[in-house]
């Protein structure tokens, strides 16, 4: 085994990563965990072995947890390559010579990129916020709450001036009940879970309730809706300024309202982060509840692409607890599948392991239920921007598919939306959703961008620089 | 804008550093778009194919909204970059941001 | 002439025209890629009733992902009356389609890194002059630095085609696709042709989706499946499906105008109007053409990477925020297929156009076209002719 090569590779050290790169260690396997940030926690433990932010209760008891799963890491022997963006995930070729089959990974780490190869690779991407388009989303002052979140992680940082925050979902009331612990300003919070929502959840709360993880969240909001002006039933949003954010303007029972503010944090829910996953070509399924495109995995979390497998919310949003036994469970596969494990002491082991899956899963339709966007928030209405980086408005989605268009791909070749550098994560869900409701058909039916690696921008410099074959050099010179 | 937690803002900041030739300071393990944020930066780049200013929005290295100049290499991920001493961090225009 | 003529398909995709029940076509091509689409446009300009069928969508594969280079120069001989032919349709494509395509015409420019590469260029310019073609010259360290300023000091002249340029792939084929339907084809989208059989003069194409359709003519502009509806008429050709690749980097500041290639390497490397710079050039990765799939080579992506490294040192700094790969038909003699089948009459072949198609695809439809209308045509086909690789 050179350094170059290792049995198992995990990408991303959030809770997923983290469990089951400890795991896959720990079962006797050469494991490297990539991670593109500088410490290991992912998003929901960010900076969790170096936050400034001392006081355990401003961050509350879920987030500490996080520093549980670093000593098994440690422990288990795997390497750990922080700094590290993985921009590419290729296939073992088929006409590989039987054992020496492998799964190529591109990487970047300290500016320069080299090609890593593994037997096996657990994509443990994690969530990103879903796109919250709505006019003037893109003006400096407009943040993600989850955004927000990470400066509390790891700088300690909260808004100074009025602060509005403004969405559905639990993350944007976990981090109201932070702010309100840390003393933070919040000026209102304007709620736009549609109110026909918890007709619809409400007979799922029972098992919400009995949730060990879950309820806690409603105690929160309880707490968060006591201390803190919440503004419900929020059916129209926009952001209004000269190049930053001066006011936030929201309909409310059919009457306009406007509130000055320095700060404006959106959320409405997360979804799977699967640009990866999907530039390896991993088949996807629309999830019709939870509203996105979520890679197809078994019960072990492998994907339709030998050799690669998903774990945690990368594979469907079930929150950090649930993401650490998927962890866990995908290690098991992955050691089985290379005849370190056979089938019987995989399947005893993963015992516990899906008993604590289940125990963090359940609940989680009331959530899916009760937070599920509104309309008009997924599908904005024409003026809207919905590729942020090309500035593609919902409107030109709409006239591309009256000119023909029948999906995000050729919705791409009209217009550019979705080829700038985020790779279609902050426009692909909504575009997909526009020109479903102009179609009006299932976005199951018109589909997701087809992503191509590198998943994020390398520079020419490194790509020069990968290592070539003695036939790849002859190419550089013949014909 | 942004501020720190008291507990925080009384330990002092670490690291000097500069934007756009101005002094600043901010924190080890502050991330570049941390640090402008803190220091009252909200806006840090111009997109180049409107001209519309942008700013930090995801913190995650997802939305490509921060793009700064970091010690004279353009396009780097602002909220990706630990800032560091001495470290030269420009905003872009639409125009910087494509220099090579 | 049709007996039934009745279609049935799926339904079809937005704007694909009006429907296809009913519609009794004289001429189904199959392929919907620029060549499908340009033969249709061309008959139907002629008054052919054309049908479309495109097993997935209009310029999914090559047509819409390719490099969109416009080039005569260096063109196979074999070629090069058809390139200069076709490149009289570019200058004036909005004419033909109503919509530029997003064509620039600012040359194409081959560089020689060392004398011994100038001196093959010029011995190619000699050879076209004889054949009587002018398009092609070389050009010195000068003329080379006053047309491409970022080139590298080593670089010592260039072969430059001056009226070549390039076009934007998918709104090239999307253009003769709509030109097209606005002419009376129908297309239809969604549905591989597993069937293709002859009987009493009329062809019966049968696609995956249940669809079953007649016409008394067929055109096979399949690309990299266009050997399979060859072999379903016994004449099996030696297609190889190829994946050329191509990255493209984020704005940079407009610096080059005309398409660079070079003489001792493959690259194609052309910036747009918006600043991103396209760089290809031929490399490939895998194609699983079946899955419509394709896997990139990285450490072939990276010898192109090098390519641009060496030869621009101005792009060191850029970043590649892409690459993709399009499925492509490459024959063993690097030329496309057109013409007649050799074994079924009223059958008509355009593909294997190995990756230098594009340019072509204005005046392949218009070749097929004439052969379909008037049996034959005035440009010289024979090198193309299916029948080369009968052993």
């Amino acid at each position: 085994m050179s350094g170059f090569d290792f049995d198992i590779a995990v990408v991303g050290a959030g809770p997923a990563g983290l469990a089951a790169a400890a795991r896959a260690a720990a079962g006797g396997a050469s494991v490297v965990l990539l991670d593109e940030q500088a410490e290991p926690g992912g998003q929901i433990y960010r900076a969790v072995t170096e936050t400034p932010v001392r006081d355990r209760r401003i961050l509350g008891p879920d987030y500490w947890h996080g520093a549980e799963l670093l000593g098994p890491l440690r422990d288990s022997g795997a390497a750990h390559w922080p700094g590290s963006t993985v921009w590419s995930v290729a296939r073992a070729r088929e006409d590989a010579a039987g054992g020496r089959r492998r799964i190529q990974i591109g990487l970047s780490r300290d500016g320069s990129a080299s090609l890593l190869t593994v037997r096996h690779v657990i994509l443990a991407t994690g969530a990103l916020e879903r796109p919250f388009p709505i006019p003037g989303w893109t003006l400096p002052g407009v943040l993600g709450a989850g955004a927000a979140q990470v400066l509390l992680k790891t700088s300690g940082l909260v808004p100074s001036g009025a602060t509005v925050m403004a969405g559905s979902g639990p993350l944007l009331w976990l981090l109201a009940w932070q702010y309100l612990q840390a003393g933070a300003r919040i000026d209102a919070i304007l709620d736009t879970t549609p109110r026909e929502n918890w007709r619809a959840a409400l007979p799922l709360l029972p098992g919400f309730l009995r949730s060990p993880y879950l309820g806690k969240g409603m105690k929160l909001l309880l707490e968060v809706r006591r201390k803190a002006t919440v503004i419900g039933n929020v059916t129209a949003l926009r952001a209004e300024g000269d190049g930053v954010l001066r006011t936030v303007v929201y309909t409310r029972n059919g009457s306009e309202h406007r509130l000055p503010a320095e700060t404006l944090l959106l959320h409405q829910g997360v979804l799977p982060n699967l640009n990866l996953a999907n530039a390896t070509g991993c088949a996807q399924r629309w999830d019709e509840v939870q509203r996105c495109w979520r890679p197809t995995t078994d019960d072990w979390g492998a994907t339709s692409v030998e050799g690669v497998s998903l774990a945690g919310d990368g594979a469907g949003i079930g929150g950090a607890r649930a993401a650490e036994e998927a962890g866990r469970l995908a290690a098991l596969d992955a050691l089985h599948r290379l005849g370190r494990l056979d089938r019987a002491g995989r399947d005893r082991a993963a015992e516990p392991v899906r008993a604590a899956l289940d125990r963090a899963l359940a609940g989680r339709a009331f959530l899916d239920t009760l937070y599920r966007p509104a309309e008009p928030f997924r599908v904005p209405a024409d003026d809207t921007i919905v590729c942020r980086c090309e500035e593609i408005t919902a409107g030109a989605v709409r006239e591309a598919v009256r000119l023909g268009c029948s999906g995000p791909n050729q919705a791409k070749s009209f217009l550019r939306c979705g080829m700038g550098p985020c790779q279609g994560r902050l426009c692909g869900p909504t575009v997909t959703e526009v020109i479903a409701a102009e179609r009006g058909v299932s976005p199951a039916e018109v589909g997701y961008y087809r992503l191509r690696p590198p998943v994020k921008p390398i520079t020419l410099a490194e790509l020069a620089a990968l290592p070539k074959g003695e036939a790849d050099l002859d190419a550089v010179l013949k014909h | 804008m942004f501020r720190r937690l008291p507990e925080i803002a009384a330990a002092g900041d670490a690291i000097g550093f500069t934007i756009d030739g101005r002094p600043a300071s901010a924190r080890a393990g502050d991330s570049v778009a941390a640090a402008l944020l803190a220091n009252g930066v909200t806006a840090c780049r111009k997109t180049p194919v409107s001209g519309a200013a942008r700013g930090p929005y995801c913190m995650m290295g997802v939305c490509f909204d921060c793009l700064v100049t970091i010690d004279g290499v353009g396009n780097r991920q602002g909220c990706q970059v630990r800032v560091a001493d001495g470290m030269a961090v420009e905003t872009q225009d639409g125009k910087r941001e494509v220099e090579l | 002439m049709s007996e039934t003529g009745t279609a049935s398909g799926p339904s079809s995709s937005p704007s694909s025209g009006p429907g296809t029940a009913g519609f009794r076509p004289d001429v189904i091509v199959i392929g919907g890629g620029l060549h499908g689409c340009s033969a249709a446009l061309h008959l139907s300009m002629r008054g052919v009733r054309v049908l479309v069928l495109e097993k997935d969508h209009v310029a999914r594969h090559a047509s819409g992902v390719n490099a969109g280079g416009v080039r005569q120069l260096g063109r196979h001989v074999a070629e090069v009356p058809l390139s200069v032919a076709s490149m009289e349709l570019w200058h004036r494509i909005g004419e033909l389609v109503d919509d530029d395509c997003g064509f620039e015409s600012h040359g194409q420019i081959k560089v020689a890194e060392t004398e011994e590469e100038l001196d093959g260029l010029q011995a190619r310019v000699d050879e076209l002059r004889a054949l009587g073609f002018g398009h092609e010259e070389t050009i010195g360290r000068d003329e080379l630095r006053a047309l491409v300023p970022a080139i590298a000091d080593h670089c010592v002249g260039a072969l430059v085609s001056r009226r070549d340029g390039a076009a934007i792939p998918f709104r090239t084929t999307f253009a003769f696709r709509r030109k097209a339907i606005a002419l009376g084809a129908r297309f239809q989208e969604g549905g591989a042709v597993t069937r293709l059989s002859r009987r009493g003069g009329l062809w019966t194409v049968e696609t995956a989706e249940g669809g079953r359709f007649e016409a008394p003519v067929v055109v096979n502009c399949a690309g990299a499946w266009a050997d399979r509806i060859a072999a379903q008429v016994g004449e099996p050709v030696p297609l190889e499906v190829i994946a050329p690749m191509l990255m493209i980097t984020a704005r940079v500041p407009p610096f080059i105008k005309p398409v660079v290639g070079a003489a001792g390497r493959t690259l194609s490397f052309k910036q747009f109007p918006n600043g991103t710079v396209l760089i290809g050039g031929g490399l490939l990765g895998r194609a699983e053409r079946d899955e419509n799939r394709t896997e990139l080579d990285f450490s072939q992506v990276s010898v192109n990477a090098r390519t641009v490294w060496d030869l621009f040192p101005i792009m060191r700094g850029a970043t590649v925020v892409r690459s993709w790969a399009g499925i492509e038909a490459r024959m063993p003699d690097q030329i496309p297929v057109i013409g007649p089948s050799g074994t079924e009459p009223d059958l008509f072949h355009a593909f294997g156009f190995s990756a230098h198609g594009f340019q072509l695809g204005p005046i392949v439809g218009r070749i097929t076209a004439d052969l379909i209308t008037g049996g034959s045509t005035d440009l010289p086909i024979a090198p193309f002719r299916i029948g080369r690789f009968a052993a």
